[in-house]
């Protein structure tokens, strides 16, 4: 290669590279961030970001310039270059995919594991964990009918490092078409989740009727609710405010207004709430 | 080349002239511009539905159409662009047309399956849209039915679009049978596997996809079915169903479905780059290994549509490593048409303009599906506008603009008349600007939680969701010159000459249109289906 070429390589894939990492880190796509898992999610979505405009950008570029650069003169009958391949080029770009694909998923397998994924959660060791987080409390309903039944989700294991004291437990129960959150500890039903700041949530969560999705975008987390499968959704609130809960999963006619809101409170204020709508003047 | 007078060879029973196109022909040609036709009939149908959902969505407030209207709207958008639409054309059309002169052959190998495949299409497309007109009756849960939804809404239009679907599904099946028995055993005498046009592998490979797939589908549906009309419980959680195993089995068929809509056009491509670059094929052998590649592993990665579904762990991580490593041998495709157009002579005319725009849409699209295959990334956006932009990515701006630049390439060979270019160009600049005005907002729009299927929604999206509304417009209307383009040329265009494209291809090797029986005498053996460049000595006619 001759080394005018070489320079000219270096440098445009240099720009590029820059553009990408640019690009972002400073173009800012998402919503605000409100649980302890968000920032990690938006750590991820900025690796992805720069890699993804990259490549696009790159591909784009070459094939725009090759569009004009060797576009058709005029009169010009004659063919191209009888170029059949190039091996060497060819594992190039068989390694360029390879190593980006390898490299974003062991990064987003660890981003994964520490939200909390991993965790097995009809596993022994994760029903043990689940039975010491429900000690304090009043074993819920739903562990107490259907123990090793509580299928998927976002578990607990990411609550480990996550200091706050003992998970709340809330029952969530999603129909056509609306959510339903129980607090078994406070004995309160609500239309809207009210959590606090710092302290680790788990929702347990099943359908009555079809299969429904509770979103909240800011928490950065989805999990279906579905009809005889119980499903668990872990997270940390961090930011006091109200956010959307979204349902995700077409549900029927009035899917689109399946919405509720999430109330972060801080700690004190989230006393407050409970206090003030305990059924028992007593709480836990 | 000069050939005789085609009709001087009518030896068979066939009716001649436009009344074949109406008839149970066992022509391949006849049947591949039937599946066309019919196919983008069907592409306005689903194009006035998609107008309807993006009325409704200009304003946040559900007040266009009643709600469950809306979902029988979605419902039947998805049903008729995916199965009467993209799989048809981008397989039925294209493959009947195309692959017999492939191979040297005179027709396909099963011409009456052939003609089977193709007639079960109108009256299940026609099934499919009546059921929309009895009150209240047109499925309601999404193309993707998911139970207990599609078991709790009006069961009628379910059971209706589930017949549908199986009838689409049997002439898929048929479809798929055909092509594998014809590119492997009727191929003329000297010709090499390895010596076949890419289109060829292409269609080899979705083939298998869909005879290994589809039946898993029909099986689905046919329970599916029993649910509703026997009250059966296979899907019914109240009667100790599992509403998951539905979908591990509906996605074992529709993630490959993907592929099946997208492989072929990989194949198109794969023939109009050379021609109108006027350079051979870049790195034949890996793009074969490529197709294969991703026929392969696009049979198991199918549960990435399920990682919200209260999916164990370890199932989301293998699907997540298995998902990725698509993005290697699709990768190596779209690095060798770069390298084909590098260095080449290439005639930026509409069939070039539609494939160079295939190249960007679908490598946009790709990112966003590499990424969307990533556990943690999928669970913010999984079932949000993102998706819904990233999918027409892939089937829009892949398969449809390879379809539409396929049309400006195979016209010539189709009528014997060339389609006008200018109106090309526009009918390009409207497609391409309209779409991507209207799927890239919807990237944004799921990002910060617009979730996908709804009527209403958050008032802060509403500008985006006009500006998405305006690009589905200049959809409508970039039909318009392609309509005139085809219906004027039809009749009055310039005439195309047996070969316009001094392409090397064997179904340029006769004349346009071709004769019934393809060749007069004996079928040429193309063995250097991309040797372009190799006999610059000769002079060659090119038209622009």
């Amino acid at each position: 290669m001759p080394i005018r070429t070489a320079l000219a390589v270096l440098t445009a894939t240099t720009a590029l590279v820059l553009t990408g990492l640019w690009v972002g880190n400073n173009v800012n796509m998402l919503p605000l961030d409100a649980s302890s898992n968000a920032p990690t999610y938006d750590a991820l979505f900025k690796v992805l970001f720069s890699i993804g405009t990259m490549l696009f950008l790159g591909i784009v570029i070459l094939l725009v310039y090759s569009m004009f650069r060797f576009r058709r003169r005029p009169g010009d009958l004659s063919d191209g270059l009888a170029i059949e391949g190039n091996l060497p080029l060819e594992i190039v770009w068989t390694a360029i995919p390879a190593i980006v694909v390898l490299f974003v998923g062991i990064y987003s397998y660890d981003i994964y594991e520490r939200m909390g994924g991993m965790v097995a959660l009809n596993d022994h060791s994760a029903m043990d964990h689940a039975a010491m987080s429900s000690m304090a409390a009043a074993p819920s309903a739903l562990q107490a009918q259907a123990p090793g039944r509580v299928w998927g989700g976002i578990g607990a294991a990411g609550m480990d490092a996550a200091p706050g004291g003992p998970v709340l437990p809330v029952e969530v129960t999603a129909m056509q078409f609306a959510f339903i959150f129980h607090y078994p500890d406070a004995q309160i039903t609500s239309g809207e989740l009210h959590v606090p700041t710092g302290q680790p949530v788990e929702l347990h969560m099943e359908a009555r009727d079809v299969i429904h999705a509770f979103w909240v975008p800011q928490f950065r987390l989805k999990q279906d609710v579905i009809p005889g499968q119980p499903t668990v959704l872990s997270f940390t609130a961090t930011k006091a405010g109200t956010y959307p809960i979204v349902c995700a999963e077409l549900c029927g006619p009035y899917h689109g207004g399946m919405r509720s809101n999430v109330v972060v409170h801080e700690p004190e204020a989230y006393a407050a709430w409970l206090q003030q709508n305990s059924p028992a003047s007593t709480t836990t | 080349m000069t050939l005789a007078n085609p009709s001087d060879f009518n030896g068979s029973l066939q009716p001649q002239g436009w009344l074949r196109y109406f008839s149970f022909s066992l022509d391949h040609k006849v049947i591949g511009l039937q599946y066309l036709v019919c196919g983008f009939l069907f592409y306005l149908v689903g194009g006035a539905l998609a107008g309807a959902i993006r009325t409704e969505l200009v304003t946040p407030l559900s007040d266009f159409m009643p709600r469950d209207t809306y979902n029988e709207v979605l419902t039947l958008h998805g049903t008729v662009m995916i199965f009467l639409w993209i799989v048809p054309v981008v397989n039925g059309a294209f493959g009947n047309y195309l692959i017999p002169f492939y191979v040297g052959a005179r027709d396909m190998a099963f011409p009456r399956l052939n003609a089977v495949a193709f007639w079960l299409i109108p009256p299940a497309g026609i099934l499919l849209i009546s059921s929309y007109f009895i009150a209240g009756a047109a499925a309601q849960s999404g193309w993707t039915a998911y139970p207990p939804l599609s078991l709790t809404t009006p069961a009628a239009g379910q059971v209706v679009w589930i017949l549908s679907v199986l009838l689409l599904g049997g002439s898929s099946i048929f479809g798929g049978i055909n092509f594998i028995a014809t590119i492997l055993k009727l191929r003329r005498p000297g010709l090499k596997l390895m010596q076949l046009p890419m289109y060829c592998w292409a269609m080899l490979g979705t083939s298998i996809l869909v005879v290994l797939s589809t039946p898993v589908l029909a099986g689905t549906l046919i329970l599916l079915s029993f649910d509703i009309i026997a009250h059966t419980g296979f899907f019914n959680p109240s009667l100790g169903g599992n509403v998951v195993v539905y979908q591990h089995l509906f996605w074992f068929y529709s993630h490959p479905a993907v592929y099946i809509m997208v492989l072929p056009a990989f194949g198109l491509v794969s023939e109009i780059l050379p021609v109108h670059a006027r350079k051979p094929l870049f790195g034949y052998t890996t793009m074969v290994y490529s197709i294969m590649a991703i026929v392969f592993l696009g049979l198991i990665v199918w549960a990435h549509h399920m990682f919200t579904s209260g999916t164990p762990p370890w199932m989301r991580l293998f699907f997540t490593i298995a998902t990725s490593f698509i993005a290697v041998p699709t990768g190596i495709k779209f690095f060798n048409w770069l390298a084909t157009l590098w260095g080449g002579k290439i005639a930026l005319n509409s069939a070039m303009l539609f494939s160079c725009a295939f190249i960007v849409n679908f490598v946009f699209g790709g990112i966003t599906g590499v990424a969307l295959a990533q556990v943690p990334f999928d669970i913010h956006v999984h079932d949000t506008y993102f998706v819904v932009g990233h999918f027409h990515y892939i089937v829009y701006g892949g398969t449809v603009f390879v379809i539409f630049g396929s049309l400006y390439h195979w016209y010539p060979k189709f009528t014997g008349r060339m389609l006008n270019e200018d109106l090309g160009r526009l009918h390009f600049l409207l497609t391409f600007v309209g779409f991507n005005l209207c799927f890239a907002p919807q990237h944004w729009l799921g990002l910060n939680g617009m979730p996908r299927r709804v009527a209403e929604y958050d008032p802060a999206f509403t500008t985006l969701n006009q500006v998405s509304s305006v690009g589905a417009l200049l959809m409508a209307l970039s039909t318009l010159p392609l309509l005139i383009n085809v219906v004027v040329t039809a009749l009055h265009g310039k005439p195309a000459g047996d070969n316009p494209w001094n392409a090397l291809t064997p179904e340029w090797l006769t004349s346009s249109p071709p004769p019934v029986e393809n060749w007069i005498g004996e079928a040429p053996l193309v063995t250097e289906p991309y040797g372009y460049g190799h006999h610059q000595d000769q002079p060659q006619e090119v038209a622009a």
